[in-house]
């Protein structure tokens, strides 16, 4: 079954449901990759960031408790 | 006393195949503000939550957005997209749980770029939810005639998702 659309005609009040066209669903495939790659950076940014400040409190010689107050 | 908070449309009611995008169309530009109302969920299985994403007249370019995001999670604000309203739940939740969203639109038929904001709450039987507020732009002049929402995933909202579009009419 293909994917559908949802259409609120706001002049008429008539709901339509109907299927995306070949060019939609090429673009929702490509927006899912693409959502999907920026997600991992995200992530992966989150992680480089967490273990750089674990290692400055390292550096410090901070334990996450005391980092955690110093930054609250 | 003035009818200032009209339903525009009708409510859309996401049946049991579910539904890709839920659209409004042919907007009037008779109202002041538009407010739409969602409660929804994905069908997305590979993460812990998906995300509402907005567009305008068809257009998913120019819109810039900043959020504040709380819930009980390390990261406080991870967003892939500059149309983001909020996280939502998905397969990976409490069953039957659907998200709550509002969004705002304030005079979306002027000739000026349309900021918009929202405030949304993705709850779950667990340590894992999400908050959002959401202050956004769209950088573009023309007047907002449709409103369409996806799923960040580009998933599918599932059965039992609602949306209604109301129009704020000054009084």
């Amino acid at each position: 079954m293909a994917d559908t659309k949802i259409i609120v005609n706001c002049e008429t009040g008539e709901v339509s449901e109907v299927e995306l066209t070949a060019e939609e669903v090429a673009q929702r495939e490509a927006d899912a990759v693409a959502y999907a790659k920026a997600k991992a950076d995200e992530e992966q940014a989150a992680a480089e960031k967490a273990e750089a400040k674990a290692a400055i409190a390292e550096r410090l010689g901070l334990t996450d408790a005391e980092l955690a107050l110093l930054l609250a | 006393m003035a009818n200032t908070y009209v339903k525009i449309g009708s409510t859309v009611n996401v049946g049991l195949l579910g539904a890709a995008t839920i659209s409004f169309s042919s907007i009037p530009a008779t109202y002041t503000d538009l407010k739409v109302v969602l409660s929804v969920r994905s069908d997305r299985i590979s993460a812990d939550q998906d995300s509402l994403l907005v567009s305008f007249n068809g257009s998913t370019s120019n819109f810039t957005n900043k959020s504040l995001e709380g819930g009980t999670v390390t990261t406080v604000s991870s967003f892939s997209s500059a149309r983001f309203l909020g996280s939502i739940n998905d397969t990976n939740n409490t069953a039957s749980v659907f998200s709550s969203v509002e969004l705002y639109v304030p005079n979306y038929a002027s000739s000026s770029f349309k900021s918009f904001s929202t405030d949304s709450a993705m709850e779950n039987n667990s340590n894992f939810y999400y908050l959002d507020l959401t202050a956004g732009l769209w950088s573009d002049t023309s007047a907002i005639t449709s409103i369409t929402f996806t799923t960040g995933a580009s998933r599918n909202f599932v059965q039992y998702s609602t949306a209604s579009l109301y129009g704020i009419l000054k009084n």
